[in-house]
């Protein structure tokens, strides 16, 4: 019988239930699986950022031991392998397309960065394919290289590109322009802020991992992929790279060990070994090492903006400008051009009421790996750009920087409320987050807390940041106006076997989020089914009808929906059967957590009761009702959903070290309706550990060469937990008004608002200093090079 | 090829290895013990880690050969045989201390060193000072330092059960 108790629905912190296969060591990440007869593949890398590949030598690596075969770009063009594809194209302001320049999967006659793969060696092991790899004599002639975003548009600079002139792929905008203006040129102050935003690599702890398999008899390929969206690979790699039919292309993402963006994207490595796998009639199987990851994972951020704000007398925002460079890269990766655009820039209103805002981006193209979303996409950089001007302009204003902030907030009884950059948020309170958060941090006893800091000759600082971020990237129709090459709907099957437990298929794709755990809840909530005997199926293109995977915080707000529609079928359909058995009108029979009832009597059938009618239909409406009890729901959001909050931290700095400590941060943050609270704080802390991250410590630093200076672990500092504060995390909700469960998405909300919260501290910390402005990473080299310029000029 | 024996999670194993091959070779590929993952090529990230004698050992940085002889217990081996966890196992999962879980089996690993080295029982502080060795990207540590705290409390006996993660 189906007791949901305890309860474990909506609002259980439940434990979760692939936690015991992780926690024991079963879990089955992609290179956990191996085929039979398998070979193994290597790539070889170009060393250059920029060179001709004059002849490449494959004839002493072909015969060392255990190699089987040796491919080059143009082994994969001689079969008219297509180039690796872009799902987004953006439109300059002049109608025209944005550049996009062919992106082979091997490299053909060039190299464009570090990293980019030249050759594969498919051998026994992987020891042998490594040996071979380095046994290929490739002759590079070096070409210069540009490897800045703002070196990129110099009229000297090298062409990254003959299809891209200039190194510009696109030239876009969006707003008001006359009306940006008319509004500074009546603006009784305007502010102005320029800024980088770092360069990050995602660095998921799985790298990569692909193997390719073929079956020579039906002629079906498999690609076992650590992806966040397998039936997107399907279709790219299927439709555009290799031209297989979908019917004969099956893509496995199994467990797969963190994403964080970096692995939406159809990569080509995906495309190499499945091609591969029926050239040499074996599976083949690689995996990334953590070198490789720093140069073939698609990297993060990387824009310079300039930004103008113009307020009137009383403080009030009139107007914004923004110009924007942002770095693509050597080639585009799968949703690179949106994520400057319709992530960034229609993301620029913030929480604020601003009449008029005009942006311009122009993305460039340079000698590096390709950069894409990562955790945030496009909202950290506009959250950042916007928040930290904030505070520069609050302090040019001589306002209090809570006081500025709130005096431009969106009132509640403004929402919905349209923004000038497209965007309408359908609900928030950016007034009781700012107040829950102020609490919290103790924002009015900071002053004491900063003296005694400096009793100990510490530096102590406190920073804010009020935030508004999009997710669930919707509806299908929308987007693809905007340049979107896919639907970004959601699939969800409910299947109640015969006895009552359930299966669920979705297209959505777990790697951290916890989805076998909340997903389970949303059934045990609504159809009265234990969360033990509730499985949910994801990452297999063979099971799952479609899907569109895991960004974006979408796979709740957007797969989660399609779930519940696909249960409202379930107990619609379940209500006609239960009339049939209980000889009730089907408008008399109600429905509540696995039970249906006669409305107003005691005659009651379980939903056990329902669905072994429905799979042994002898006393069943046959000619009126299809036996079994399968439901599949296509689910397109009517809009994006807008979680916000506000996040506040508090940061010491040792003027001798130049170090800063994160002593305190507060994130109250509204996500919507709440399903685990215990995963939702998990997620938010660690976003916001991404985001302290970005803030203090990681950057993806190229030289003028365009070699990769921090491409390890050693070089590239990741947060350790030494780094790192404990995170106070609460919710403030109010719901998404347009889909059913009420929800918005908690996956990137850490790393969207934590950064300038981190910043704007920092530079609080240096205020006697006469600081205007930091630019991330803040670390200590810099903050000590800060202190000591300004002792050096004291004396 | 050098012949190397191990004793690995109480079971015996002889198995032919390269001069070159490593401790992670070995039990992932030739014992196909996937649970201990490698998750960097420079010793820094930690996934890789596994006990050679009781003490933590990064399994991407030790050769196979010079494991023979070796008593070695990888994640696999931490649970009962009727499946009860590890109270670090357990502590884990009650405290949310996952959530990709590729860094996790290393992450537990050492954090059952870490605490069988502190017989007195470590603060926060030396807990996240104890972890320079392994990397989370997904949890920002704050539940994993929270677990560690409450598993050694059971370990060392100064509790007889695992204290509950705060209220629902």
């Amino acid at each position: 019988m189906n007791v949901v108790t305890p309860f474990e629905g909506i609002g259980a912190s439940l434990r979760r239930k692939e936690d015991f296969r992780f926690l024991m060591g079963r879990g089955q990440y992609v290179d956990d699986l191996n085929r039979p007869g398998q070979t193994h593949a290597v790539m070889l890398r170009s060393p250059h950022a920029h060179a001709t590949i004059d002849r490449i030598d494959t004839a002493a690596a072909k015969a060392m031991p255990g190699v089987k075969a040796i491919f080059v770009g143009e082994d994969m063009a001689a079969e008219s392998i297509g180039g690796i594809p872009c799902g987004w194209q953006i439109h300059s302001k002049d109608g025209s397309p944005m550049a996009e320049p062919m992106h082979p999967a091997l490299a053909l006659g060039k190299v464009r960065h570090v990293g980019d793969p030249v050759a594969v060696v498919i051998a026994e092991t992987k020891a042998q394919a490594r040996d071979a790899a380095e046994a290929i004599i490739v002759d590079y002639t070096p070409l210069p290289a540009v490897s800045g975003t703002v070196a990129a548009l110099q009229p000297d600079a090298p062409q990254v590109h003959e299809a891209a002139p200039g190194n510009l792929c696109y030239d876009w905008h969006i707003g008001d322009k006359a009306a940006q203006e008319a509004a500074f040129a009546r603006a009784a102050r305007v502010v102005t802020f320029e800024t980088t935003n770092n360069r990050l690599v995602p660095n998921a702890m799985e790298p990569r991992a692909a193997i390719g398999d073929f079956d020579s008899f039906s002629g079906d390929y498999t690609l076992y992929t650590t992806s966040q969206n397998p039936h997107v690979i399907r279709l790219l790699m299927g439709a555009f790279v290799l031209h297989i039919p979908e019917s004969k292309l099956r893509v496995v993402a199994p467990d797969v060990g963190g994403g964080f963006g970096s692995k939406i994207y159809h990569y080509a490595e995906e495309a190499i070994v499945t091609w591969a796998a029926g050239k040499v009639k074996r599976p083949v199987k690689w995996t990334c090492e953590r070198s490789e990851s720093f140069m073939s994972d698609a990297h993060g951020r990387d824009h310079v903006s300039a930004a103008e704000l113009a307020l009137d007398a009383e403080g009030k925002i009139l107007a914004l400008k923004v110009h924007t460079l942002a770095n693509m890269g050597a080639y585009l990766s799968t949703f690179a051009p949106c994520v400057p655009t319709y992530l960034y820039a229609t993301l620029l209103s913030g929480v604020y009421a601003m009449p008029v805002i005009y942006a311009e981006v122009k993305a460039v193209f340079t000698n590096t790996v390709p950069v894409d979303a990562y955790r945030g996409a496009g909202r950290p950089e506009a959250t950042y750009l916007l928040e930290r001007l904030m505070d520069v302009a609050a302090a040019e204003a001589g306002l209090d920087k809570v006081e500025f902030r709130r005096r431009n907030f969106i009132r509640p009884d403004q929402f919905p409320y349209q923004t000038p950059v497209a965007l309408q948020y359908d609900s928030g309170d950016y007034h009781s987050t700012l107040a829950a958060c102020l609490e919290t941090a103790g924002w009015a006893g900071f002053e004491a807390r900063r003296a005694e800091s400096k009793s100990r000759k510490k530096l102590r600082g406190i920073g804010i940041s009020t935030y508004v971020e999009a997710c669930g990237i919707a509806p299908s129709a929308v987007v693809g106006s905007l340049g979107a090459r896919a639907g970004l709907y959601e699939v969800g099957t409910i299947r109640v076997h015969p006895t009552g437990s359930v299966t669920v298929l979705t297209g959505a794709h777990s790697h951290g989020q916890g989805h076998e755990t909340t997903f389970a809840q949303l059934v045990a909530d609504k159809l009265g089914v234990p969360t033990a005997n509730v499985d949910i199926v994801h990452g297999d293109t063979a099971k799952v009808p479609f899907g569109m995977g895991t960004y974006g915080s979408r796979s709740l707000a957007v797969g989660g929906s399609a779930m519940d529609k696909a249960m409202d079928k379930i107990i619609t359909k379940g209500k006609r059967i239960a009339a049939h058995l209980m000889e009730a009108s089907v408008e008399d029979v109600e429905f509540e957590r696995g039970t249906f009832r006669v409305a107003g009597t005691d005659k009651t059938k379980s939903l056990t009761d329902i669905s072994l009618a429905a799979y042994v239909p002898h006393n069943y409406p046959i000619d009126e009702i299809e036996p079994g009890l399968e439901e599949t729901a296509f689910y397109d959001p009517k809009n994006f959903t807008y979680p916000g909050g506000c996040h506040i931290c508090e940061v010491e700095i040792d003027p001798e070290t130049g170090r800063t400590e994160v002593l305190n941060f507060t994130a109250v943050d509204d996500v919507g309706r709440v399903i685990n609270p215990m995963i939702v704080e998990g997620q938010v802390q660690g976003g916001v550990a991404q985001g302290i991250g970005q803030a203090l410590l990681e950057a993806a630093i190229y030289d003028a060469s365009g070699q990769l200076v921090s491409g390890s672990f050693m070089d590239y500092t990741m947060p350790r937990a030494g780094d790192l504060p404990d995170v106070g995390v609460a919710t403030h909700t109010t719901l998404c008004t347009h889909n059913p469960l009420g929800v918005k998405g908690c996956g990137e909300v850490g790393a969207i608002g934590s950064p300038p919260a981190v910043m704007n501290a920092v530079v609080d910390a240096l205020r006697d200093y006469g600081v205007r402005h930091v630019e991330m990473p803040a670390t200590p080299q810099k903050i000590w090079g800060i202190v000591n310029s300004h002792r050096l000029a004291a004396e | 090829m050098p012949q190397v024996t191990l004793t690995v999670n109480d079971t015996k194993h002889t198995v032919e290895v390269e001069a070159r091959t490593l401790l992670v070779e070995t039990l992932r590929e030739q014992l196909r013990l996937t649970g201990t993952h490698v998750g960097c090529d420079t010793s820094q990230c930690g996934a890789c880690v596994v006990h050679m004698g009781g003490d933590s050992v990064k399994s991407c940085t030790i050769l196979s050969v010079q494991c023979d002889g070796s008593d070695i217990t990888t994640i696999e081996g931490l649970a009962a045989a009727d499946g009860t966890l590890h109270p670090m196992q357990e502590a884990f999962r009650e405290y949310h201390a996952l959530q990709c879980g590729f860094c996790t089996p290393g992450m537990v690993m050492s954090a059952i060193d870490l605490v069988n080295k502190h017989p007195d029982g470590m603060s926060e502080k030396e807990i996240r000072e104890g972890l320079e060795g392994n990397l989370c990207r997904c949890t920002g540590y704050h539940n994993i330092v929270k677990a560690i705290a409450a598993a050694q409390d059971v370990m060392q006996g100064r509790v007889p059960e695992l204290v509950r993660a705060a209220a629902e």
